[in-house]
Parts: C-alpha cells; structure tokens; sequence
C-alpha cells in the first residue's frame, strides 16, 4: 500500500578511536580535507572536553558523494555518532582501543573494516599492578579478527618511531592501502601536502603504512634503530668499550653440571650460574649447585628444581649497594643508556643516578660486626641517619661521580663478611631446607614455597614489606599442608600479597582460607 | 595563551555575502553572532563552549573592526550579568557558558534578567555536555528555562541551522522582551559543516552611545511593586509575543510523510540522530526523506499548542524523542493534549529510556519500537544473520577483563602530580585525610594512581566542600581548589569562609597558570603576558587580602620533599586559622606548547640546548612498579622483563618524557628502588663541553675495559 522508499546512496561511516593528544583529530582533519576535494560532503566531530587528558576518546566521519543528491533541497542527513553495527571503517591506533571498539559494538563481520595498530599503551590499571598486570594482546587480537569483516592490524606505532613520524600518518597510509575508501592514493597524499606541518615525515609514515596494508602484512616488524657504536664522548671512536673486551669466561664443566636437570630447568639453572658467577665469582657459583643438589633429587617433573633454581639465583643475587654500584658503571649499561635516550652523533649525555643509600643498607654493607655496631649504638646510628636522610644525585659520567661508584663496588671482595651477606644466606638456607622438607611430602606445595620467595625482593621499603609477607605465609604451612588444596591456597595467597602496597588483600585472603578451614 | 589557537580559522570571520564557510559549529556560531550585529559578548570556558570563548579571543581585532566588545567574564553569574546592557538599551548581547554547572551559577542572574525583561535581544549560548564523556552531572537546563521563563532553542545540529537560530534568537528575544537561550549539544559545538555566509553587520546602537546617554527604568528593576507586574507581563505580553514569533517565521519545522497516521516529534538537537534511526529500520533514507511526519521542535520553550495539535491530527499516536530527564515536554504535550481532547497517543519514556544519552542504537531501538506498536507492516523484523552474531560474541567473550578503562588522568610532566604524590607521602606518616575536591585537572586525583579525595560540590568549592570539618579533633580536613577555581569564586567561598568561620583546615591551591581543564585558558593570576588582560595577579596577596596568615608558597612542585613537608607542617603546625599552600608550577600541556618550538629553533640554529629526560635500568628495577603507584606519568610505563630469571615487567620511560624530574625526586623522597638515571644530552656541544667529555671519556674507558675484563660471563 505505501511505496517503499527508493534504494539511495548511504554515507560512509568511518569512527576513529584513539586516546586524548594522540593525534586524532589531525587524522580526521586529513580525510575531510580528502573527501570535500574529491567531491564529497563530509561531516565530522568528537567529544573532546576532559578525555583529551590521554582519556580514550572517539572521533567520528562520515562522508557522502555530492553524486548521490537528488535535488538541491534534500542534503544528506548525516549522524554525529556511531550506531552499532552501522559503521564501515573502524580506524584504532592502539590495540585496547580496538578492542573497546567491540565492545562498543562498533565493528560487525558484515561490514567493518578494522585498521588498527597493534601496539600496546598500557592503561594506568596494567601499570600499576605490584607484579604483571597486562592483558592478554593476543586475545584482543583474535577478538578483533574475529569481529571485523576485514583487519589490517600491525605495530604502526613502531612505523611511526622508524619514520621518525606520528601514527595518524601511519594509520592514514594503512587506510589508504585498505583501499576502503573510494580515493586514489595519490588524493591521499594531496590532503597531507595540504595539511603543511611536517610534510616529509608524514608522506614517509604514509607510505609505510599503505604498502604495510597493500601487501597484507599483519604484523610489521619493528625496523632496526640503526645506532651509532656508543662512546662516552659522543665522538666518533674506533674503540667501544664493550665491543672486543673478552669477559672472564665461566668454565664449560660449570656450565655443564645443568645438563642433569630436567630439560625445563636448564635453562634457568644455567642463568642462574652466571647471574652468580657474576654476583660474586665461581665458588658463588659452585655454591649455587651445591646448594640445588638436594631439591633437584627431590623434583619429579623439573617444575620443582626449575623455580627453586630461579628463585635461589635471584635470593643469592640480592641487591646490595655493592651490587648496584656495579651495574651502574659497566659498559654495557653506559651503552644502553646512550640507545634508549637516542644520543646522536655530535651530542654529549650526561648521567645522573638518584639513589639513596640510608644507614640500614650502609651497616648491610659494611663487616658484620661494624655493621651491628652501626646499627645497635645509638649515637652513631642517629648520626649516621641525619647524614642520609636526603636522597643523592650521582653523576656517574663525571669523574668524581664514577670514581665513587667505582669505590663502592670495589668492596665486592669483602661483600662475603658483611651484615647483609649472612642474614641473607641464613633466609636462603631456611626457605631451601622448607622447600625440600615440604616436597618430601606436599610436592605441589613445596613448588608453591619455592615461588613464594619472590615475595622477596627489592630495596628499602619495598623489600621490608615483601619479606614480612613471605614470612606472613610461611607461617601459615603447618595448616596449608593439612588441605588438599594447600598449593592453590598458597598460589593465590601468593597473587594477593601482590594486590596492593597496603596489604588488604592479603589479609583479606587469609581471613577468607582461614574461614574455609573453619567450615 | 588557550591550548588551542584559532589564529588561521577566525579569517573565516570575514567572510562576506554568498561565501560558503567551513568549519566547526562554534566558529559557525560566533560568524552568526557578528552577522546578527551583536555589541557584546561575554563568556566562562568550559566544554563544549571552551572554544568559542578561545575563538572570541583570537578573534579580538576583528570583534574591535566592528564595535563589539568582548569580556572573558570571572564566571558564569559575571557572564549573565553583563546580559544587563540590554535591558534599557536596544544592544545585543550574547554570553555562554557549559549547560548545567554554568547554568547553576549564573542562576542568580538569569533569574533578574528574565524577571525585568530586555530591550535589545539578549542570547545565552548553552554548551550542552550531556552523556557519554560528559564530565558533569547528568542535569536538564531545560527547567531553568521554564522557571525563569526564558525561550529555549534547541535547534538540529547542522551550521545552516544553528546559524538560523543565533539570528532568530535575537529576533524573539526583542520581540517578547525576554532573553532566550541556545542550547547547543556538544558534538554540534565540535561539528565540521558548512553554511551560506552573510555580511557581518555593525551594531548601530553602540555601548558608548547608551554609556553617554544613560536611561533607567525603574519598572525593569526586580523589587516591588514591579516584580509582581512582571509576572503579570510574562503571561500576558511576552509568552503570546513569543508564540506569535515562532508561528509565524516556523521555527519549528514540520516534514511530511506517507504514513500519515503515526509521528515522531522531536528535540531539534536530536534530529540527526533520530532520522539515522528511522533510515537504518527502513522509514527514512539518507536525504532526509522520512515515511513517517516529524515536527522537529527547534523551540523546546514555550511549546506552541497550535503546532502540536494541528500535527497530532488523524494520527492514532506519536513518538516524543526527548533526551534526559524528566520528561518535560512529553508531560506538557500530555497536558495540551487533555486540555484540547486531543485523542492521539502519546509514546515517549516508555519506548525510550528515561535516563542517558539517546545513542543511535537507542533511538534505533525506540523507533523500531513505535513503528512495530502502530505500523507493524512497514517494519521488517529479519533476524540478524546468526553467524555475525555468533561470532560478536565470541569477540566479545574473548576480550572480556581485556579492555580496561581509560578514564583521562594527568599528561606527561604535570606538576599537578607531584603534589598528590607528596600527599600519599605524608598520608604514609600520618594516615589519611578527609580530603574534598575541586574542579579541574587535579580532580584526576581521586582515580588510580592516586585514589585521593572524597567529594566535589563545584568550581571553587573545594575548601566549601570542608566547611562542616571544622571541630576539634586530631586529623584536618585537607581541601583542594585551582587557580581557575580560585578566581571563579573559591576566594570568597572557599577561602573568605575558612578565614571567617576560623577554620583550622588545610586548604592546598594548584596554581597552573591557566584554566587547565578547560582548554588553558589565562586568568588573573596566569604568569603570561596577555595582550587585552591583565595577568600578574598574585594568588597569595589575595588569600592574605581575606585574611589568612599561614601561607607558604611553593614555586616548584616537583620539588616532592619540599612539597611533603610543607604539607606535613600545615597538618600539624599548632598555628590557628585556615593553613594555605600555593603550589605553582606551569602547565606542562601548556609550557611545553610555548616551549617546545623555541627549544627546536635554537637547536636548529646551533645552539647549545640540553634536553633531560629520565630512564630506568632494568637490571636494578624491582618489577614492583611502586613508582608507577606514586607518579602515573603516561610517560612512564612497564615492558617485557629482559632478565630471563625475572617474569615481572619493568618499569620504562618512554621517550615523550619531558624531564619534569618528578621520577627522581619520587625515587628520593619515597627511598624507592635506585633504578632511575637522569639523562641530559647536549645538543651542540661547547668546545668546553667536548674537551671535558673527552678527558672523562679517556679515565671512565680505561676502567670500564678493565671492569669489563674482571666480570664472569658464559663464553
């Protein structure tokens, strides 16, 4: 009875999301621009307000053919938000963010075409966690080929770094070579021309991006950071330090005496002969081994051997001032420095180290008895704090500053008598004599307290409150070892004493096991 | 200086007779201003409207060429205010401000205004920030318009016809004597369209003309007998003036369409919306063309009875799309509709939501809804192909717990951070505080990291907010305000009251040097040169000038230990009164906008520039990630461990890193981990710098070969 209304043009529906500051807007700047030269209407808009604050946040387009108008009176009706299931290019230049657009709905099988970068801008929650809180990349990546009709997705922001560009650029070149959009590559270019600011470098981006996606790449890998050899004088030098220096090597047979473990293990024992070797030399080394011996013939399945020998290496390499001292003024550590703050030729870096070494770590350092009389004679300690209250700034690329580190790391030898060393080894040895009476009986449990140890680790505060709660569970193994699921409980007591740095959760934890026993 | 600059787009301010503009709605919006020969305009920044006050500013030469002046005003009841001019004189006047939240302040105003009446056609341009992404509460300005009886626009969001209504708008507000309001949605603000230009016009009546022939008259004064002849005047003479107004120049739009026995009638603000809604259930296509009538109501205030009846006829019902709550236009067209036995149905909140944003998807639903209920043929109910569907929810399912949000937070460098870093400090030795809240960046401070602060209750109110802590106990309240909110109003409601009502509380001001959150705009205390203001006002002489004696300002806030202890003393000094910190550090967004291109210049030209940033040596780095917890910067992240014994991530500091120092002044004050490094490269070194370089160079090499040789590796 009533006409059905006559089969018109629709608009093409493009949503970008990205976070705040990220360049955005420019990316949709630069496709209204190729639209209206090419003959198109194009409308576009966002919600910018407080999310541009590295918020996530969503711009919108759409554009329609001057074509599709019937008459003068009647212009496209164009939306300014994306519906569900409605929109044809879905352009995210981060992975979460693609993945937020499918939650939103945004991206469908039956028509989204998804470019997006596959790089990770982790969110403030991931960060923060005490131990590893990101998410699993390669689920949102299945998500999103699991959604979309089409996917370009790879690490554009790796481009974007080699090109020396941004990623609106990239993701541009990627839509480009997507070939979604009804423009010629060349209209592309145009847009960025006209756009003026930093031509060369986007045009560059571009063009990575457009054969990235013209060739069907998924994933892109990161173009090599070709780095000048480090020098301290950023002068070119035919020598560099760490090049064509031969280190002492650590004896084969050594190195060999890993080959009785469990495959699994190997590898971790092996790293854990040099992470000693190098802490404090062969016999540390040795002690290493020997110490192993008795857990590796009680381990079943190399789960056992393989994170005591891991968590042993990281207890034995405990972090003392001699140690840090160490690590700051090696060459190979000057090297990274220079590559991670991409010092060119011609520029000159300077480092300065923030420490602060407080009487407690001092005394550590120290011999024992003049490391306990430090810390037990009121006068001296109360002196000693009021000279290390305040944090120091160590300019480890000046002489003095390196000359100081240099001094303190060259109490290496002495390291074997000092306060730090034998309350350290005496931990070590109790936990290692747990690990091996427990497995005896409650194998999957003594793996547990073998993991537990990681608990343990850091400076100053951090380590202070780690050590109490590996205490706080140790203590709890007598009734740990009375259930069945003793390993569990102990695996997740584990999870939440690293939840926070106030120690709810674990309490919390407790309080909840302690309740299930009751029951 | 605002974050954003409109230098190049304000020429578009020039354009004359039959030139097609392009641009965004708020450029559009101040075109239609100068177009309808407006003598002033005033306004507070806040989104969506941030950018019209940041237009208005660039755009000052032009504004002067043609007599208009223009006020960036302390607040939204300053702004509203300034609406006075048109009261005795036939000048136009346009002031804005963001929906709601100004709307409250401005209140005061509003209400005089509306009650007296105006001469010369006087607008109040709403910035709508309603729904997703929306900073503030979900509120209506829509009852503010009805119980100061001021008109309400709300027209579709296309330039042509936001343009239309700026000029109309003045037309109405002349015509019935009442000042009348444009509510413009926040994707309207920021919308890229286009319109047919017209010439701007010069007002002929100016404000020196009306400063040097003042008039009064005393019956447009609120105060009795004339508050009540008001009223009278309100129904009597200027509601049938306003009807008779948009009657007769239709600014309520009526569209036909074949299925004449239902309809849809709408908000203007929701037309495009609601006709993608209608084109994806089949009822409308992409050129406008709907199956189902609409009257579009670019007037949401007063409704006019006659339109709504003569659309409601033969037809068994119709959709009201209404977004937010109440439903007040819905119970109106109820109330008309009774009142003349009108036998339409009326559909509305119950086929749509009565709370939050009308999405597509909503309006799609709501919709398909109505045309289901009353014209079920026309409607085909095809289920969506089960494959895509499936397979949604299988990506669904798979990135559940693997999208977090990303609320915003704040930017690399912002010396905002450190003071609530400090703060965490010394909640560490003194436990914590009933801490009230502000509004501004630093409100960023009660999400994670931070997780400070219990409450907001406005611009400026922080320290209000504290008002009631004010007993003896053993713990104050801490309460924090910015430098915007500050000279908002803070000064007076914040800090006055403490000095008044001998508050002993600790009150900390975040001097940034600009409205921040609002797009960095300047305000008296910002330390910039402003050409048409006046900056350099300080803060502290202010809160001294009402009377607080404890003041410290700090002029560094990187500086953590200072910070901390500074704050420590306010909390425990035995000192009576209010305790006020002024921690001022420049907005990094800003410094580094100003900044930036100067440092890349002079690096161009070969001069000697060293550049900072910080670094973090995984070898040394815990993995527990406690200085992420008292920093945020999104400069600072975490990355794959390289140390095969370690599963943690490490920290890292990517390379945006400007070199506020705060990492390092965190890892000092906080005896955190001693894996931070400060890195300064110098760019065009001095022959001295070489020569030093080179001397170290030579005696670290020599030593670091021989450390290299001791240290034990597999070969």
């Amino acid at each position: 009875m009533n006409a059905p209304l006559p089969q018109r043009q629709r608009p093409i529906t493009i949503a970008i999301l990205a976070m705040g500051g990220e360049g955005g807007g420019v990316l949709a700047d630069w496709i209204i621009d190729l639209a209206e030269s090419n003959h198109y209407l194009a409308q576009f808009t966002s919600v910018p307000g407080v999310a541009q604050r590295t918020g996530a946040t969503i711009y919108y387009l759409e554009i329609y053919p001057r074509a599709g108008i019937v008459d003068a009176t009647h212009e496209p009706v164009l939306a300014l938000m994306p519906v569900p299931g409605d929109v044809d290019i879905v352009i995210a230049s981060e992975l979460m963010e693609a993945g937020r657009a499918i939650q939103r709905g945004l991206i469908t099988p039956d028509r989204t075409t998804l470019i997006a970068s596959t790089n990770r801008v982790f969110a403030m929650t991931e960060k923060i966690a005490m131990a590893d809180g990101r998410v699993d990349p390669d689920k949102l990546i299945e998500a999103c080929g699991t959604a979309a009709k089409v996917m370009h997705a790879f690490d554009m922001a790796a481009i974007a770094e080699a090109t020396g560009s941004v990623i609106s650029a990239v993701l541009f070149g990627a839509t480009a070579g997507a070939g979604v959009l009804p423009f010629p590559r060349q209209a592309f270019e145009s847009a960025i021309k006209r756009g003026g600011k930093g031509i060369q470098a986007s045009l560059a981006a571009f063009t990575a991006g457009f054969e990235a996606t013209a060739v069907g790449a998924t994933t892109v890998k990161t173009p090599a950071v070709n780095q000048p050899p480090p020098t301290l004088d950023g002068q070119d030098s035919d020598e560099t330090p760490t090049n064509g220096v031969v280190h002492r090597p650590i004896p084969a047979q050594l190195l060999q005496e890993t080959d009785k473990f469990p495959a699994g293990a190997r590898a971790i024992a092996r790293a854990g002969i040099e992470r000693t070797a190098d802490y404090q030399g062969l016999s540390y080394a040795r002690l290493y081994l020997d110490r192993l011996a008795p857990v590796a013939s009680a381990d079943k399945d190399g789960r056992l051997i393989g994170e005591t020998a891991r968590q042993l290496a990281l207890g034995m390499a405990y972090e003392d001032t001699i140690r840090v001292a160490e690590l700051k003024i090696r060459p190979s550590r000057f090297a990274r420095v220079r590559e991670e703050v991409r010092v060119n030729d011609g520029q000159i870096l300077e480092i300065a180290e923030f420490m602060h070494p407080r009487t407690q770590e001092i005394a550590d350092t120290l011999p024992a008895p003049l490391g306990r009389f430090i810390l037990r004679t009121g006068w001296v300690r109360s002196l000693m704090d009021r000279m290390t209250r305040k944090g120091r700034v160590v300019k480890t690329s000046s002489l003095r500053g390196f000359l100081l580190l240099y001094m303190v790391a060259a109490f290496k030898p002495l390291r074997p008598r000092s306060l730090r060393y034998q309350a350290e080894n005496a931990y070590l040895e109790e936990w290692l004599a747990t690990v091996q009476r427990t497995a005896a009986t409650h194998y999957d449990l003594a793996i547990e307290v073998a993991a537990a140890r990681n608990l343990v680790k850091g400076y100053g505060d951090t380590h202070e409150r780690g050590r109490a709660r590996f205490e706080t569970l140790m203590a709890l193994l007598p009734s740990l070892s009375q259930r069945p699921d003793g390993a569990a409980q102990l695996a997740s007591l584990r999870k939440a004493a690293n939840n926070d740095d106030t120690g709810v959760a674990l309490d919390a934890a407790i309080a909840a096991m302690k309740e299930s026993v009751a029951a | 200086m605002a974050e954003r600059s409109f230098k190049e787009e304000v020429e578009k301010l020039r354009l004359g007779a039959g030139e097609e503009f392009r641009g965004e709605g708020i450029l559009a919006i101040t075109k239609a201003l100068l177009e309808s020969g407006v003598s002033y305009v005033a306004g507070y920044q806040g989104a969506p409207i941030s950018h019209l006050m940041d237009v208005l500013a660039d755009a000052n030469d032009i504004l002067e060429d043609l007599g208009v002046h223009f006020e960036n005003s302390a607040n939204e009841a300053t702004a509203a205010a300034t609406l006075a001019a048109s009261v005795n004189y036939p000048l136009r006047g346009a002031v804005t401000f963001k929906s709601v939240v100004g709307v409250n302040v401005a209140s005061d105003a509003l209400s005089n205004l509306a009650s007296g009446g105006v001469t010369g056609g006087a607008l109040v341009i709403i910035g709508e920030d309603y729904g997703e992404g929306s900073s503030i509460m979900q509120e209506r300005v829509h009852p503010f318009a009805q119980k100061s009886q001021i008109w309400l626009l709300d027209p579709r969001p296309n330039l042509p016809s936001i343009v239309n209504a700026v000029k109309k708008g003045f037309e109405l507000s002349e015509i019935s004597n009442t000042p009348v309001m444009l509510e413009v949605r926040i994707r309207a603000c920021h919308v890229h369209g286009r319109f047919e230009t017209s010439d701007n016009v010069r007002p002929s009546y100016t404000l020196r003309d009306a400063m040097e022939n003042p008039r009064r008259q005393t019956d447009r004064i609120v105060l009795p007998p004339a508050s009540y002849l008001h009223e009278k005047e309100k129904i009597e003479k200027r509601w049938p003036a306003a009807v008779k107004f948009i009657e007769d120049n239709k600014l309520n739009e009526f569209f036909d369409g074949d299925l004449i026995d239902i309809g849809i009638v709408m908000q203007g603000g929701m037309y495009n919306t609601t006709m993608r809604a209608l084109e994806l259930v089949g009822l409308a296509d992409s050129l406008g063309h709907s199956r189902v009538p609409l009257y579009v109501m670019n007037v949401t205030y007063p409704l006019i009875d006659r339109e709504l009846i003569r659309f409601a006829e033969g037809k068994r019902a119709i959709l009201i799309v209404e977004e937010g709550q109440p439903e007040f236009l819905e119970q109106a067209i109820n109330t008309i509709f009774r009142r003349a036995d009108v036998q339409t149905r009326i559909e509305g909140k119950g086929m749509l939501p009565m709370a939050g944003e009308y999405t597509g998807g909503v309006v799609r639903d709501g919709v398909k809804a109505f045309a289901r209920a009353y014209r079920p043929e026309t409607i085909s109910d095809a289920p969506p192909s089960n494959e895509g569907a499936v397979r949604i929810a299988a990506a669904v399912k798979a990135i559940e717990n693997n999208v977090h949000a990303r609320p915003p937070s704040f930017c690399t460098g912002c010396p905002e951070r450190p003071i609530f870093t400090a703060l965490k400090l010394v909640e560490r030795e003194l436990g914590t505080h009933h801490v009230s809240c502000d509004i501004g960046c630093h409100l960023f401070s009660i999400l994670p990291p931070f997780n400070i602060g219990a409450t907001t209750m406005g611009y400026g109110l922080g320290g209000a907010g504290a008002a009631a802590f004010n007993t003896k106990s053993d713990k104050r309240a801490i309460s924090f305000v910015g430098d915007g909110g500050f000279w908002h109003n803070g000064l007076t409601s914040s800090i006055g009251n403490a000095v008044f009502n001998k508050s002993d509380n600790v009150t900390v001001i975040v001097d940034n040097g600009y409205t921040s959150a609002t797009g960095g705009q300047d305000i008296l205390s910002s330390y910039a040169d402003n050409a048409i203001r006046k900056t350099h006002n300080s803060i502290e002489k202010a809160v001294r000038g009402v009377g607080v004696e404890w003041v410290r300002t700090l002029t560094h806030t990187y500086d953590v230990a200072g910070m901390r202890d500074t704050l420590r003393e306010a909390l425990t000094t035995k000192a009576k009164g209010p305790k006020v910190i002024v921690a001022q550090s420049e907005c990094m967004l800003n410094k580094q906008r100003r900044e930036r291109p100067l440092v890349n210049k002079a690096i161009k030209d070969g001069n000697r520039v060293v550049r900072e940033r910080f670094g973090v040596d995984p070898d040394t780095c815990t993995g527990d990630h406690s200085c992420i917890r008292l920093s945020g910067c999104p400069s600072l992240t975490v990355a794959p461990n390289p140390d095969p014994l370690r599963t943690e991530p490490v920290t890292k500091v990517i390379n945006s890193c400007v070199g506020c120092g705060l990492c390092g002044e965190v890892a000092h004050a906080a005896v955190l981990c001693p894996s931070f490094y400060r890195a300064s490269i110098v760019n065009n070194p001095s022959g001295w710098d070489r020569f030093k370089a080179k001397a170290r160079g030579a005696v670290i090499g020599f030593l670091q070969r021989r450390i290299a040789r001791r240290q034990y590796a597999a070969a």
